[in-house]
């Protein structure tokens, strides 16, 4: 039996006022349970030291100043491409293995300043290319819902790690990326909460970028609450990021709300080729329960969302080109063994460093960026990404337009991994972020909730979608559904 | 026996559809909406010249005739997406476009960190970043990885 699912930043806070539980204890059981569940490689590395300390600075908080602060003594996990100073960063590639940062992410640098104690660093697919968690140079996380050593399902990804370490009990909370869905992927596979909030609402600063103009810090917690507590002390403008929106965030509060005053829409391209009728069926389920809490539920349309996979593959092909420039050897990270010429350095440094996943990725995008075709491919694939966003500002639109979207979040729930690995990267990638890439193209905000188990008893999940900087009204509706399906607890 | 088959299929998806629409809500779609992307795959073949040129400026190179199929595959996959009418539309570069970026004053925030950022460098000589010798432009990349391991035998 694993108590530790059972927790919310709520309970915690409780128990530690009542002395049921101390900060210290509870960040030691946290340490332990990510000794216990070392099977499923949801670390790449467990911070035990600085948990301690950050555990006992909590602690001082708690019963010596008696001021605590939200995140006190809460354990958390950043996914191993966010920069901590002093710590590793590794991006799961060699080219960053001995990467030591020497400042910290504003997320992580706010999340501290909460209080919050850091049990570790999470598994990615390498530099977040990927949605499966198996790309990495630290093996493949696994998923912890009908775990078999012999026979297990896929994390999804690529915050596989971070999706995991939540699921597992690990700790309370989790920061993932999300550039295509790799925040909301994990985390409908693994049946935690999964948010990606809108473009520049909070800071990418020291998140290694993939693809700047999609890259958003996502927050993985076990339910909703929890999301929004983290939400609430990581979001806003930040100096060092200029594409923070500089509008001061209002913290979002929880509300039991009225589900009759909220028009939600089913966008009919999100049942596309290859869904599940699994999660078709809970994506009716849902329908049913809004319909009778009285929400208004319409059929929409967003018709450029079914070429917005290719599109979305281009564009971040051609951002990975120019963003992997960076590491050449020189100045930190992996650097060859040769003297002879600097691009000779470059090459067999990038050669040594990078997988073939990226590797492939940067000859592809360079192909798109080439003179000959940056007008046909490129220019092209920015104005399909127009077209992908006005279609959500239709949608919408204050006037007749509704006010979030529900649609699947996954196609089905988490393949075996000996299945999900015969694929191609690029195949993995087209048939898993399907659903949840259009939000990144159009900037939007999103969440992946948890509903129910399949009948291979893994969880399965739904995604809600709002229009800009709806995060308070999106996180009141997910609350909502999760309060009706009661997703089970993994034990 | 054929119009037995077809007799058979049109027979399964008709009750695909009644048990789709007797189970669910009627607002989502029973059947998957047809995409824009194209149906037809072309066949993308990259010219000698054009993978040199590629190699070059990726300063990676594609090592193995998968390597090679996975660009032509990426291609084949974008190339789906170029029929689709963009006439009088604007490029999108940013979701906050109408938006003002932030400007902070110009003044100095950090310092004293050439240390810590030389501590990551593989080599360093006194303050400085290591580099071999430039201007050597890299050549054909299967010339250059022979000579590579020629070197590295010797040493």
């Amino acid at each position: 039996m694993n108590k530790l699912t059972g927790y919310t930043i709520k309970m915690v806070h409780q128990a530690y006022s009542e002395k049921m539980l101390t900060p210290t204890s509870f960040i030691d059981l946290s340490l332990q349970r990510t000794k216990q569940s070392r099977d499923l490689n949801a670390f790449v590395c467990v911070t035990e030291d600085t948990a301690e300390t950050h555990s006992i600075e909590s602690e001082k908080r708690f019963y010596i100043s008696k001021q605590p602060k939200v995140l006190d003594g809460v354990p958390i996990a950043m996914k191993d491409n966010f920069c901590t100073s002093n710590i590793p960063t590794t991006c799961a590639s060699e080219m960053l293995k001995n990467f030591v940062p020497s400042y910290d992410a504003t997320v992580y640098s706010r999340l501290r300043r909460a209080g919050a104690c850091l049990i570790g660093k999470c598994n990615l697919d390498e530099f977040a290319m990927g949605s499966g968690t198996v790309d990495s140079i630290f093996g493949p996380t696994r998923n912890p819902w009908q775990y078999d050593k012999k026979k297990w399902r896929i994390s999804g990804g690529s915050s596989g790690g971070s999706a995991v370490a939540v699921a597992s009990g690990s700790c309370l909370a989790a920061i993932g990326s999300d550039t295509g869905g790799s925040t909301r992927n994990p985390a409908a596979l693994c049946g935690v909460v999964g948010l990606k909030p809108t473009y520049g609402l909070v800071s990418r600063h020291g998140l290694i970028p993939l693809v700047n103009s999609m890259d958003v810090p996502g927050i993985l917690a076990r339910n909703v609450e929890d999301v929004a507590t983290i939400l609430n002390v990581v979001a806003g403008p930040d100096i060092n990021d200029s594409t923070t929106i500089k509008k001061p965030f209002e913290p979002i509060t929880l509300k039991d709300i009225d589900l009759s005053q909220v028009r939600i829409g089913i966008p009919k391209e999100y049942h596309c080729e290859g869904m599940s009728r699994e999660v078709i069926d809970i994506w009716g389920l849902v329908a049913d329960l809004l319909e009778q809490q009285k929400a208004q539920l319409e059929v929409v349309s967003l018709p450029y969302t079914s070429a917005s996979i290719a599109v979305y593959s281009i564009l971040n092909q051609c951002e990975v080109a120019s963003n992997m420039s960076r590491y050449d050897g020189i100045e930190y990270g992996l650097r060859a063994n040769v003297n002879s010429s600097t691009e000779e350095l470059y090459a067999l440094t990038r050669h040594q460093g990078f997988n073939k996943v990226v590797r492939s990725r940067i000859l592809a995008g360079n192909y798109f960026l080439l003179t000959r075709n940056y007008v046909k491919y490129f220019i092209k694939t920015l104005k399909l990404r127009r077209l992908i966003m006005d279609d959500f500002k239709k949608v919408f639109s204050p006037d007749g337009g509704v006010d979030l979207l529900l649609t699947p979040t996954t196609l089905s729930d988490a393949p075996l991994y000996h299945e999900f690995v015969a694929k191609h990267n690029r195949d993995q990638c087209a048939f898993q972020d399907y659903c949840t890439q259009p939000a990144n193209m159009a900037g939007i905000p999103a969440i992946s909730i948890p509903i129910t188990l399949s009948k291979n008893n893994l969880p399965l999940s739904l995604q809600l979608m709002g229009p800009p900087l709806s995060e308070e009204l999106m996180l009141n509706v997910a609350k909502k559904i999760e309060s009706l399906v009661k997703f089970p607890i993994l034990k | 026996m054929i119009l037995n088959i077809v007799k058979r299929t049109s027979r399964t998806s008709l009750n695909f559809i009644q048990i789709a629409c007797r189970n669910l809500n009627s607002k989502i779609p029973v059947l998957p909406v047809p995409s824009l992307t194209n149906e037809f795959t072309s066949t993308v073949k990259i010219e000698r010249n054009t993978i040199a040129l590629l190699e070059r400026l990726s300063l990676v190179s594609f090592d193995t005739d998968e390597g090679l199929n996975i660009l032509e595959d990426s291609i084949a996959f974008a190339d789906k997406i170029l029929h689709i009418d963009t006439d009088n539309v604007e490029p999108l570069y940013s979701v906050l476009e109408d938006q003002t970026l932030i400007l902070r004053e110009d003044k100095v925030t950090q310092g004293n960190c050439q240390k810590e950022i030389l501590k990551n460098a593989a080599v360093t000589e006194d303050d400085y970043f290591v580099a071999p010798i430039g201007n050597i432009p890299l050549h054909e990349v299967e010339v250059q990885t022979e000579s590579t391991k020629l070197k590295q035998n010797e040493n």
